[in-house]
């Protein structure tokens, strides 16, 4: 089991004192390698979900397995490296660091786990991603299109077990849509990455065998296939 | 990546603020390293303690004039000796040595004091320890003439080469007569080096140098508290020589002692192994029998530097230390804002590195690393500022003021400087770094 949620409650205290819950999962998993879209309503906690998951952001109770360890009871620092070694991240919006070049930006993607820097991967990463002759391009030199393939790219650097993408497609034109979408799921097959990834989109998430639903602050997940 | 590497990242990414920062501590360390090293070259030169000399004679005035000119050769003499008097200096039996000393001359070209006086002045230890070299030969006939090698560098001469000298405050008054270098003094790192030695009895020769008999007659009345026809009477068989080749040729042909006169005395007392302080107080009893009587001092010539270095170098140098020290401060203040004034844009990088899984110490670390390398930079590029500052501004110094500088000069100080930028880089980077440590992850990913 690459991933496992037990009894997952977050919720968050408004300012004029009420509680509102986000999250209330009582068992969520995703096996070995599968692939699983996450849908749901906006605010409904998908991002707030992928935090919790990575230990960005520390449930309220329940715990978090990632690879039969369980994250929920490392401290912070223990987070943080476990999410360096084992966590690929693609964000909604690409945030590429615009002082990096497209291959520093995904030297970065393993510069804080244990393991040295491996530039050959990086390459063959970007080379992958068909970014083989944008190296040394700054990400304000790419196309938008281009820079979502550069996070891709660093998402995997450190060649994690589970990768988390929020809305990885929303900002980048429908023709380019299922180009990345397909990169993304091609990749993660070929590393044998387990593929957790929030969509708004159907037409998306239809493409799917598994698709996650997270209700509107109900907050219970639902598995269809 | 290195944090290192990812810090100069950043550092470039805002090239023009950190050049200008880092410029700012580069300044304010060039400006203490001048600083450090003015005061070097100004204590090692102040330095008389291990002056080759006891005492030094001159007529009553300031010590410290007296020590400017004689061992300096910075300040004009005030007065002269009689040379009478210098006989009696020499005759005296708790002195060992007394060497005549000629001032107030200048070389023609470089305008180099020229000192007269006689050749034991070069086989007497100029520092404890040390004696003269020479490359050359020493001076032995009238118009023979050494110098120091800071005058044959600056001057370009050679052994063989002649010079003429120009009158004391007079510009436009060159001496007819020339004199022959026929030798170099090897370095010594004293005011020798800059120095112009000539034979005394080739200084007296020198026409208008000779003091004139009824003027000398009235100084040395005047001098020794006798009446001017006692001086007559003490000189009568020499005036009358004087007289006589005067009626003969129409001048004399040899100076009379009554019109010779020195600028002053250098001396050492005798030294006695068996009983070493000996020599120290004869030197102060014999400083203190001349306070009394006659028109001369006899100075101990570290008392009256010393009290210069203590009473002016030494508060000065402080007040220097501090305003160099606000600078350097002022400098990394420059960087704290600039660093602080960044992190408002780069709390989403933050975000983004520690979703990569650094950790706050990694975030903290970073900035912290970006503030000591401008402040280490900084202070590498003041050092060699500073040295180059010392460099360029040396020769006018040594033409202005007389101080020999050593371009390669380094102060062991100097050394305090990188570990003190550190220090402060670690201050300085302190806040902004709290900052990236406290950077909510969550929040600043979505914003
Ligand atoms: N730090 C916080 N404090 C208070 N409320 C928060 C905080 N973070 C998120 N929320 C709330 O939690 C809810 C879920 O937010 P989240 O970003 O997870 O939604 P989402 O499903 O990702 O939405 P979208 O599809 O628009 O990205 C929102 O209503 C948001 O206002
Ligand atoms: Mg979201």
């Amino acid at each position: 089991m690459s991933l496992e949620l037990k009894n997952i409650k977050k919720s968050y205290r408004e300012p004029d004192g009420n509680v509102l819950p986000i999250l209330d999962i009582e068992h969520f998993q995703v096996g070995q390698a599968e692939q699983i879209a996450l849908v749901g309503s906006s605010g409904g906690g998908k991002t707030t979900l992928l935090n919790v998951i990575s230990g960005i952001t520390t449930p309220d109770s329940g715990q978090v397995f990632i690879d039969g360890v369980e994250i929920t009871r490392l401290p912070e620092a223990g987070r943080d490296r476990f999410r360096a070694e084992r966590i690929g991240f693609v964000f909604q919006t690409f945030n590429l660091l615009a002082a990096f070049t497209a291959l520093e930006n995904v030297l970065l993607g393993m510069s804080f786990s244990r393991g040295k820097a491996d530039k050959q991967l990086a390459k063959d990463l970007l080379e992958k991603m068909g970014l083989g002759k944008r190296l040394s391009h700054r990400p304000s030199q790419l196309s938008v299109g281009e820079q979502q393939r550069v996070a891709i790219a660093r998402s995997l650097a450190n060649r994690p077990s589970l990768l988390l993408a929020d809305e990885p497609t929303a900002s980048v034109d429908p023709a380019n849509q299922d180009t990345i979408l397909k990169l993304i799921r091609d990749m993660c097959r070929e590393f044998g990455v387990s593929l957790l990834l929030v969509t708004h989109a159907m037409e998306i998430a239809e493409q799917f065998d598994r698709v996650a639903c997270l209700k509107d602050f109900n907050a219970v997940l639902q598995t269809t296939s | 990546m290195s944090l290192i590497s990812i810090a100069f990242k950043s550092i470039r990414q805002r090239a023009l603020a950190s050049t200008l920062t880092a410029f700012s501590v580069a300044l304010g360390t060039s400006l203490m390293i001048a600083v450090l090293i003015a005061n070097t070259i100004v204590t090692r030169a102040f330095d008389l303690q291990e002056f080759g000399y006891d005492l030094v004679i001159g007529p009553k005035g300031s010590e410290l004039e007296l020590v400017l000119n004689t061992v300096y050769r910075m300040a004009p003499p005030i007065e002269n000796l009689p040379w009478r008097y210098y006989e009696e200096v020499k005759a005296d039996k708790n002195i060992a040595v007394a060497i005549p000393v000629a001032l107030g001359d200048s070389s023609e070209i470089g305008g180099f004091p020229i000192l007269g006086t006689v050749v034991e002045y070069f086989f007497n230890e100029y520092a404890h320890g040390k004696k003269f070299q020479i490359e050359g030969e020493w001076p032995s006939h009238k118009w023979d003439a050494v110098i120091g090698s800071h005058v044959a560098r600056v001057n370009g001469w050679k052994v063989g080469d002649p010079f003429h000298m120009v009158h004391a405050g007079q510009a436009d008054h060159v001496h007819k007569e020339e004199f022959t270098i026929v030798g170099i003094l090897k370095p010594t790192g004293t005011p020798n080096d800059r120095t112009v030695f000539v034979n005394l009895n080739g200084f007296f020769a020198i026409d208008g140098h000779e003091k004139p008999i009824d003027e000398a007659i009235a100084r040395e009345a005047e001098f020794f508290g006798e009446t001017p026809e006692q001086v007559r009477q003490f000189h009568a068989r020499e005036l009358a020589q004087y007289q006589k080749e005067v009626e003969e040729y129409g001048h004399a042909h040899t100076l009379p002692m009554l019109q010779k006169e020195v600028t002053s005395i250098l001396v050492k007392m005798k030294f006695d192994p068996k009983n070493p302080t000996l020599s120290q107080s004869r030197a102060i009893g014999f400083s203190a029998r001349l306070k009394e009587g006659f028109k001369a001092q006899a100075v101990n010539p570290i008392r009256p530097m010393q009290r210069l270095m203590d009473k002016l170098v030494g508060n000065i140098r402080i007040l220097l230390m501090y305003l160099t020290g606000l600078i350097i401060l002022v400098s990394g203040v420059g960087i704290f804002v600039s660093i602080y004034n960044s992190m408002a844009d780069r709390k989403k990088e933050i975000a983004i590195m520690r979703a990569l899984g650094a950790d706050r110490m990694t975030v903290f670390s970073i900035i912290l690393a970006e503030s000591v390398a401008l402040c280490v930079i900084g202070g590498l590029a003041g050092i060699v500022m500073g040295h180059g500052l010392i460099m360029l501004a040396g020769p006018v110094i040594t033409a202005r003021s007389g101080l020999l500088i050593d371009p390669f000069i380094f102060d062991p100080q100097e050394l305090i400087i990188i570990p003190a930028m550190i220090i402060l880089a670690s201050f300085v980077g302190f806040i902004p770094g709290l900052t990236a440590y406290r950077t909510d992850v969550a929040e600043n990913l979505s914003s």
